[in-house]
């Protein structure tokens, strides 16, 4: 299980990898808030929980992260551990989650810039060698 | 010289006129691709600025053809720096992706009548004192605490509501588009969530390209109409660049996805996701164009706030000094404005999606004191280098719908940006040459270092050849706020 950052001309890919499907939206989630902290600064000790659903598995990446920037737009929250469900019911993609995380704190929470919005932009959800990848573009 | 052509006409585009190069209506395409770029900026353009010109060419209703400034790249749907003119009565669309994410986002530029040296040894304490006064990076807005009902009167009000609290003065709204308020904003179709992201942040700067600066006017290209606008050589001015927060970021959110299965509903193709759309005369295009609106006055009143933040900030330093606005734009809308096409004058939904409307002389929108010399248009640059006040021309509304560029517009990406600077030693190289960064993130900054812009030189002087607008004056960075 890994997150990392890929290139876009203006703004920031955000990438997931990891055995399961879960797993990578998790790892897409702290590559993320990455952007807002280093993700072994922050405590978890708040809870959130999150759920949304989408026809295909890429559209709820999108709708995924941009629950979690709702989030930390609207109570100032950032997150670095994630527990995520995804399951398929009658035709469509359902997504639950819970995210551990504190209120940001600028002394202990350097962030780079502050995410818009998850795009459809190089928006990728699927297995690439053997592993599960969840990727998209963000607005920032 | 055969080389150079063929290597442009490998990037999609032939050169029509100097500074005008086309890419013909093909496949799916309605109307040709047209770019207004000197041959430096074409080469070095991103292979995905044709697509997207391509594509936005392909929607329903698109007028003349599909455009990009001289400043463009890879946006989403459309390229950052496209513009693009829908007939309603002709199928033509509004996209949520041709708008953008930070609707409204824009530059609102203040004379000082001082002259930048005389800021002497203060110019630190004043940047320092920007640097706390107006809240920027993750910060909360602080300085208006709002509810809902409150926030509807400000998305319905726009920089109306903000003098009305006290925030400004009413001079200033001659000197906004629109008056300080977009006429046709829709509080009610704005969504609860979008309201809570912006209860606090009303007033507040941002963060990534997003700055505040004291500039000193370097040079005057254009004497009359440097003459109208009252800048000078020597000039002190205050530019912010800002849009609208959360709210306008989670209407984008919103109308972007609810877009994709409307597009489909109405039977039009997508080449690209990001490019959903509705109908203009649809209830789902008429609710985004009432929400859209509503984040327009949005940002129309964040960035009058957080003028009348500088000018608390001025007189705290300077009591006898009043700051003037010059000019208020925005470079991420969609507008009904009428344009001649082919002869006679048409309603036009006319998206610009980092892009400045550029109104030429004579025109009705331009204040009366700029009418003779046309629109103000404001150009940043990045914390290190120039920054532009252009007007508008007559000759941009036959090309461009009158617009002109809005930035240098990114030439490297930020991961690539962060490989080469470093934030501290960064800001210590500009203060080295004069210019005082505050950054709310040392690792922001480094993203935002000027190697990783295109030479906004060359964007300015390529817009005005181009014939979008012409150069009034280069301004320099002396202090930089980022968030």
């Amino acid at each position: 299980m890994a997150w990392e950052h890929f290139e876009h001309a203006a703004d920031v890919g955000v990438r997931g990898r990891g055995d399961t499907l879960a797993h990578a939206f998790e790892e897409a989630a702290r590559a993320l808030f990455s952007l807002l902290s280093d993700l072994t600064a922050i405590r978890p000790s708040v809870e959130e929980r999150v759920a949304c659903e989408a026809e295909n598995l890429d559209e709820l990446l999108v709708a995924f992260l941009n629950e979690l920037l709702f989030l930390f737009d609207a109570r100032r929250e950032v997150f670095g551990r994630f527990d995520v469900r995804i399951e398929k019911t009658s035709g469509r993609f359902r997504l639950e989650a819970t995210a551990q995380g504190e209120p940001f704190d600028p002394s202990r929470h350097e962030f780079t810039v502050l995410p818009k919005g998850a795009t459809f932009t190089a928006l990728e959800v699927g297995k690439r060698d053997g592993e599960w990848i969840a990727q998209c573009v963000v607005d920032v | 010289m055969s080389n150079e052509r063929a290597e442009s006409s490998a990037a999609g585009f032939r050169e029509v006129e100097p500074n005008v190069w086309e890419i013909e209506a093909t496949g799916a395409m309605r109307v040709p691709g047209r770019i207004f770029a000197s041959r430096e900026l074409v080469d070095a353009l991103d292979e995905k600025v044709r697509e997207q010109v391509s594509n936005v060419a392909a929607l329903p209703g698109i007028v003349g053809a599909s455009l990009a400034m001289p400043d463009a790249h890879w946006g989403y749907g459309f390229p950052i720096g496209g513009v693009a003119a829908f007939d309603p009565d002709r199928g033509g669309i509004v996209s949520a992706g041709g708008v953008g994410f930070d609707i409204s986002c824009g530059v609102r530029t203040f004379t000082t009548g001082m002259k930048a040296a005389d800021l002497g040894e203060r110019l630190e304490t004043v940047a320092h004192d920007l640097y706390r006064t107006v809240p920027a990076g993750v910060g909360w807005g602080g300085s208006v605490k709002l509810t809902v009902p409150e926030l509807d009167e400000v998305l319905a009000g726009g920089a109306v509501w903000a003098v009305e609290k006290g925030w400004g003065e009413a001079e200033d709204l001659e000197r906004i588009e629109e008056g300080g308020r977009m006429a046709g904003a829709e509080p009610s179709w704005v969504s609860r969530r979008a309201k809570e992201r912006q209860l606090h942040e009303v007033g507040s700067l941002g963060s990534g390209n997003h700055y505040l600066e004291l500039q000193v006017v370097e040079r005057i290209f254009d004497a009359p109409a440097a003459g109208a606008f009252r800048v000078a050589e020597g000039d002190l001015l205050v530019t912010i660049h800002c849009g609208s927060r959360g709210l306008g970021h989670q209407i984008g959110t919103e109308y972007l996805q609810k877009f994709v299965s409307v597009a489909s509903r109405y039977g039009i193709a997508l080449p690209d996701r990001e490019l959903a759309c509705a109908p203009i005369r649809s209830p789902e295009g008429e609710e985004y164009l009432g929400a859209m609106r509503a984040g327009i006055n949005c940002a129309l009143a964040n960035r009058q706030v957080i003028g009348a933040l500088v000018r608390k900030v001025f007189a705290r330093h300077f009591p006898s000094v009043k700051l003037r606005l010059l000019y208020d734009v925005s470079h991420n809308t969609c507008k009904a404005e009428e344009h001649e096409v082919g002869g006679s004058k048409r309603l036009l939904f006319v998206h610009r999606k980092g892009a400045t409307r550029a109104f030429g002389p004579g025109h009705p929108d331009v204040p009366l004191e700029y009418r003779d010399v046309g629109q103000p248009v404001l150009i940043g640059g990045t914390m290190g280098t120039a920054s532009y006040v252009l007007a508008g021309t007559s000759r941009s509304e036959s090309r461009a719908f009158s617009s002109s560029c809005h930035g240098a517009g990114r030439k490297m990406s930020r991961t690539q940006a962060k490989t080469m600077w470093e934030g501290k030693p960064l800001i210590r190289e500009l203060a080295g040459k004069g210019i005082i960064v505050k950054s709310h993130t040392a690792k922001g900054a480094a993203e935002e270092a000027p190697g990783a812009y295109k030479d906004v030189d060359e964007v300015a002087r390529v817009a005005e050849e181009a014939g979008l607008s012409r150069r009034v004056a280069r301004v320099l960075p002396i202090a930089c706020v980022k968030g």
